[in-house]
């Protein structure tokens, strides 16, 4: 009972129970399947980025370039689409999104090792780059029109259920892609020495490359599977919203930093779990959607958010301390 | 050899090089006098919140809230300028009113800055998190108070602020100049500047030799906050407008030019001239380059190369200093 109670997730858990219980409370409505099924295809492209942030937090850095490198792969695909539309299939969408995605990582990644420059300073540059050098190019213009096959794609359902007025609802195909991308993730991390490794480079650089880790290795795949995540991020932007729009994603890099860190992830690295990470999503999905339900104007959302981050990492701070002090009464005796 | 090429030097380098670079491009209108005086308009409002940021970066620390500080004083004094000045009226009880409003407005960003020390200082809250909350918690409420929209429409005098000049020389700049002035006499004469250089080098020594790291931690971040407060002011100036996310962009040109102007973005290293030259070189590409009609989008991208190119320099300069000793 007292591991349950020391860990982070449990926290979240609870308040995710209670929240949800005075939601549903207020407006029956909130419990109801397709309302779960609406706020999973809502918050899907916000639980992709996170799950690479998570990664990168894990391992000791941050990236603020995901959303630019997001962009980036979402027009470049968009332009693909109304050109060649017709020949195109999904499969080759979602690998080219990946690869652009992952090279442009790949860039973060040998600037940060290569020249030992704070993760959070050479993103900022590259960030700017990126998406300055996207702009340019394209003007900032919206690109629209893209083929049938793709916009129905975007409409499929995994099964199709009717609410009592009628209207179908039902797993929207973007949270399936969600959530492959969560159980490949929670594999890596959980499963491989790779994952294992990120973590101990996380914790403490210098012990993880005496005991033998390929830092260099690690960092360029941290920093790819975030573009990578990233690029298929951007496409799933383009099936939410059915166009291309380069002004949309980039500015909202800290909404999903904050929900990694609600999620109980550590910003100095070797701390934090897929679970947590989901579990902060969902927190903030569920504060967002009970207040719209209850007609309370979005504008509240960030001052709530702010203050779940607060409590969140106040909390975490205060039970790590109070350990700590405990340790050190215990080596005392 | 023992020439020892510090940080400074490989700034005021680069400066001259783009400096040269821009000259020959754009021709002799760079060095009008309209261009300079424009640029002395464009730099105090990014100038002023980089000097906030850079004393918390010294101190190991980040300040996110920097920007919606600024706003949410911008508009709080814009609200009260609004109730209770009528646009036409004028006379000293005007200026009074003014002066009340302003002194408001930066109380404001101070208790944010008191906020954000106490979570950091006392709270031990990592300062990334903390201020990344009150950033949010900021940004939310200057939205309730303005439904998002813009606040516009007060007496012209505050405009003083923004967009007169004195001898050819603009308002604003000059109160940059006094800030900047401020924070070099805070960072290099006085025991409360060698504490935060101290905090940030190494907290742990700091503390053992008898520094109370918890009230320089919460002085830094009221400066922070005042900082803010004196940009938001410009802001609401030189806009004759107030809004919940103007400047946004700024926040991460503020981070960009401490870093560049050589701030460690682990703490304890980093001059006031440092920033200063690195808050040339950005004004000088940014003016630059719409002279030379290149699209503003070109000179963001050309900035975060810079500051790639200065950090790679200064890791190679390091590298081959240290080989040698």
């Amino acid at each position: 009972m007292k591991r349950i109670l020391d860990r982070h997730e449990i926290y979240v858990l609870i308040a995710i129970i209670v929240f949800s219980s005075l939601f549903s409370i207020i407006n029956p409505r909130f419990l109801s399947l397709e309302n779960f099924f609406d706020l999973l295809k809502g918050y899907s492209l916000m639980g992709i980025f996170t799950l690479g942030m998570l990664i990168v937090i894990v391992s000791g850095g941050i990236d603020l370039s995901f959303t630019a490198i997001a962009t980036i792969c979402g027009y470049v695909n968009a332009l693909l689409l109304i050109s060649y539309g017709e020949e195109l299939n999904l499969f080759i969408i979602f690998l080219i999104a990946a690869g652009i995605g992952a090279a442009l990582g790949m860039v973060n990644a040998v600037i940060i090792h290569k020249f030992d420059i704070a993760p959070i300073i050479s993103t900022i540059a590259t960030s700017n780059i990126f998406f300055g050098l996207l702009m340019f190019i394209s003007g900032g213009k919206w690109l629209q029109g893209f083929p049938l096959w793709f916009e129905d794609f975007a409409k499929i359902k995994m099964q199709t259920l009717y609410s009592p007025e009628g209207t179908p609802y039902g797993l929207s195909i973007v949270s399936v892609i969600f959530l492959m991308l969560l159980v490949i993730t929670a594999l890596i991390l959980k499963y491989t020495t790779l994952g294992r490794s990120i973590y101990a480079m996380g914790g403490d650089k210098i012990s993880a490359k005496r005991a033998g880790i390929n830092v260099f290795g690690i960092h360029v795949f941290v920093y790819s599977f975030m573009g990578l995540v990233a690029g298929i991020g951007g496409v799933v932007q383009l099936l939410l919203v059915n166009a291309s729009a380069p002004n949309s994603l980039v500015g909202k890099e800290l909404d999903v930093i904050a929900a990694v860190v609600i999620g109980g992830a550590n910003l100095a690295g070797g701390v934090g779990t897929i679970l947590g990470t989901l579990l902060g999503v969902i927190l903030i999905a569920i504060m967002g959607n009970g207040l719209t339900l209850m007609r309370v104007p979005s504008i509240y959302i960030n001052i709530i958010i702010g203050f779940l981050i607060l409590i969140s990492i106040g909390a975490s701070t205060y039970r790590r301390k109070k350990t700590k002090r405990q340790r050190i009464i215990t080596e005392n005796n | 050899m023992s020439l020892k090429l510090s940080h400074l030097s490989v700034l005021l380098i680069v400066m001259v090089v783009i400096f040269l670079g821009l000259w020959a491009l754009c021709g002799n209108v760079f060095i009008g006098i309209e261009n300079i005086q424009s640029m002395a308009f464009q730099i105090p409002e990014l100038g002023i919140l980089s000097l906030g940021m850079m004393i918390v970066m010294l101190t190991g620390g980040i300040n996110l809230s920097l920007i919606a500080t600024s706003n949410l004083s911008g508009i709080i004094l814009g609200l009260l300028l609004k109730q209770f000045i009528n646009p036409e009226s004028t006379g000293l009880g005007v200026v009074v009113i003014i002066a009340l409003a302003i002194m408001v407005g930066q109380l404001i960003a101070i208790s944010i800055g008191f906020f954000n020390g106490m979570l950091v200082a006392v709270l031990d809250i990592s300062p990334i998190l903390a201020t990344l909350g009150t950033m949010m918690i900021i940004r939310g409420t200057s939205l309730v108070l303005t439904n998002g929209d813009v606040i516009s429409g007060f007496t012209s005098a505050m405009q003083v602020f923004g967009i007169s000049d004195f001898l050819g020389i603009p308002t604003p700049f000059i109160i940059f100049l006094i800030c900047t002035l401020i924070m070099g006499i805070i960072l290099n004469q006085t025991t409360f500047g060698l504490k935060v250089y101290l905090i940030g080098s190494n907290p742990l020594a700091c503390f053992f030799s008898g520094i109370k790291n918890q009230s320089v931690l919460l002085r830094t971040y009221i400066i922070s906050g005042i900082y803010s407060g004196i940009a938001g002011l410009i802001m609401l100036s030189r806009f004759n407008s107030a809004k919940a996310n103007y400047g946004d962009s700024y926040l991460l040109l503020t981070i960009l030019a401490s870093v560049m102007g050589g701030v460690s973005a682990t703490g304890g290293f980093g001059k006031v001239s440092g920033l200063l030259i690195s808050l040339i070189i950005l004004q000088m590409i940014s003016s630059g380059f719409n002279l030379l009609g290149i699209s503003s989008y070109l000179s963001l991208v050309f900035s975060g190369i810079i500051l790639i190119l200065v950090m790679i320099i200064r890791y190679t300069v390091d590298k081959l200093q240290s080989r040698k000793i």
